[in-house]
């Protein structure tokens, strides 16, 4: 009860810090901004598509191009994307900021644990993370508005359900990369460039690859999207997701408690 | 409340404090004293858990700073040298933050924090931003963050550092009037403050206590060990050389001539020895008129310099105190 309490008071603090400086702001712009542009890329993409299709299948009225298939999909695989250059912005301060205005030794001090904290700090960017997400979502309302067939909404959900697990995990990870440095832009820089590495482990992903490469691939967090943005929510991936997030803030709290002793 | 045994902390091969020992009773406001690097703040970062000692032990209100820490740590307001404060709160959303990570029951959390506020006077700056507060108004949100959570135990890390005379002054009432409901240790190397709001002093050097007293009994031990200012008409040479010579006269700083003909001499005697009446009686027969013979009193900050400069120094100075002393070594 008392954990609850105190993980609540450092999520609050921490949303405080968001939404009182300019982050929160410059990000949810940002995100959503870049939401709307890619959603209306691929919509003339998709437009052009069904018009292509109409002409080919003359008078016949032939398949429609699938909104979740052709539409959906690429925008949220574009916005994994955009959360992997948006997610250090999330974590780079959530330590190294403490530890440069020395605020690090009230928490320290205060009779919380290192576990909570960091579990505070975590659940700070992944609600904000997830406040992105939603009010990128509000783009799709308009299929609902104005599409002849409404796009399935099981696929969405999944989807951006993804999209959240795949960000938590880079936010575990920035939030540990974070507790290594008093510096910010160097915690933001290392984290991105840690992100990017885990990224690229999803390009082994090929069927002919041998057992090795297969497992580098299994470890890039993309790998584990594919499926669920499909609308196909497999309990393996969503286990991955969540055991990589146990690991980032496993390595996150034993720095924090390793530098105790170091320092 | 506080018992601290053999405390050691090493940094890899430097030692920050050596085998530190000390007590401090219910209510008692225990001053810590020592040059910057003499492994003050280590001290204090140990008792309020934010470091783990490398060897000893430390108790705060009877529980184990490394066995149970979370007991201490409700038990201590902690001040660190640098105030953890948070720019983008405002005073009232951080000692609001600060009441919730110190357990401060939720039902009590609005009176601790209105009756902090008012102990530490910062009710005009409640709604502005910490980031815009004078170092002065951010000391005492510092103050009131360490006595939120109405600790039994407070520990302030140089609270008067960076203030003005006046805010000094009030920061030292606030420290004294705190001093009844807590005990507290405070550290500093203003002395003045140790006597002005300190029960008792250890002073620490190098990581080791080098005294442990009240600044009264610290003040009057070393009193012998005090110099003498003489002040004679006639030049400097030859009075030199007639003061020289009295036995028991360590040593003797001629001080620069105020004019008019009349030479000061800072003299300091061998330990124990009063030579007084030895130098009058020199001065005199040499036929040099005698203007002022006064004792100067050690100040406090003579006796810190004593203790923690050069052993030599101390050594020549004040053996008589030292073996009254509690000395760690």
């Amino acid at each position: 009860m008392t954990a609850i309490r105190n993980i609540g008071a450092i999520v609050q603090k921490e949303w405080r810090h968001y939404f009182g400086s300019p982050i929160a702001y410059v990000t949810l712009f940002v995100w959503t901004l870049l939401f709307g542009i890619f959603f209306y890329f691929a919509f003339t993409l998709f437009l052009r598509q069904s018009m292509m299709m109409a002409q080919q299948m003359e008078f016949g009225g032939g398949p429609k191009l699938s909104l979740n298939e052709y539409l959906i999909r690429p925008v949220m695989h574009n916005m994994a994307v955009v959360a992997l250059f948006l997610a250090p912005m999330l974590t780079m301060r959530l330590f190294a900021e403490e530890k440069r205005q020395g605020t690090i030794e009230l928490l320290a001090t205060s009779p919380v644990s290192d576990l909570q904290i960091v579990l505070g700090k975590f659940f700070a960017a992944v609600g904000l993370y997830a406040l992105m997400i939603l009010a990128g979502l509000v783009n799709l309302l308009v299929l609902w508005r104005y599409a002849s067939a409404a796009p399935e909404w099981k696929p969405i959900a999944t989807g951006a359900l993804a999209l959240l697990l795949f960000g938590a995990c880079f936010i575990a990870l920035g939030t540990f990369v974070s507790t290594l440095t008093r510096n910010q832009i160097i915690a933001g820089i290392l984290s991105f460039c840690l992100f990017l590495g885990i990224w690229t482990l999803g390009w082994a992903d090929d069927p002919a690859a041998g057992p090795a490469m297969k497992v580098v691939s299994y470890l890039g967090v993309t790998t584990h999207m594919e499926d669920m943005v499909k609308g196909v929510l497999d309990l393996k991936d969503v286990v991955f997701y969540l055991s990589f997030i146990a690991f980032g803030l496993l390595l996150a709290q034993l720095s924090v408690e390793s530098q105790r002793w170091r320092a | 409340m506080i018992e601290v045994e053999n405390l050691t902390k090493r940094y890899g091969r430097h030692t920050a404090v050596d085998g530190v020992s000390f007590k401090v009773q219910k209510g008692e406001i225990l001053g810590f004293l020592g040059p910057n690097g003499a492994g003050k703040t280590t001290t204090m970062r140990i008792l309020s858990c934010y470091l783990p000692p490398t060897e000893g032990s430390a108790r705060v209100a009877g529980h184990d700073v490394f066995e149970a820490p979370m007991e201490v740590k409700k038990r201590v307001g902690y001040l660190p040298e640098t105030p953890p404060l948070y720019p983008d709160m405002d005073v009232e959303a951080y000692l609001d933050f600060v009441a919730k990570i110190k357990a401060v029951a939720p039902k009590s959390r609005k009176a601790r924090i209105d009756d902090a506020i008012e102990k530490c006077r910062i009710g005009d700056v409640r709604h502005t931003l910490i980031g815009r507060l004078s170092k002065g108004y951010r000391q005492r949100v510092g103050l009131a963050q360490a006595t939120l959570h109405n600790p039994e135990v407070l520990i302030l890390d140089e609270p008067t550092a960076g203030l003005d005379p006046k805010q000094i002054i009030e920061t030292r009432e606030l420290i004294r009037a705190l001093g009844g409901d807590h005990t507290i240790v405070l550290s500093t190397h203003i002395l003045p403050e140790v006597s002005m709001t300190c029960g008792r002093v250890v002073i620490i050097n190098k990581g080791k206590v080098v005294a442990e007293d009240t600044p009264e009994n610290l003040t009057h031990r070393l009193k012998g060990a005090g110099a003498l200012r003489l002040e004679v008409r006639g030049e400097t040479g030859p009075v030199f050389d007639a003061i020289r010579v009295v036995p028991g006269v360590a040593t003797v700083h001629p001080k620069p001539p105020a004019g008019s003909g009349v030479v000061t001499f800072e003299i300091e005697a061998e330990a124990g020895k009063d030579v007084r009446a030895d130098l009058a009686r020199a001065v005199v027969q040499r036929g040099f008129d005698l203007l002022g013979l006064a004792q100067v009193g050690m100040s406090l900050e003579e006796i810190f310099l004593h203790l923690t400069t050069t052993d030599a120094a101390l050594e020549s100075a004040a053996p008589a105190s030292l073996e009254t002393t509690e000395v760690t070594a």
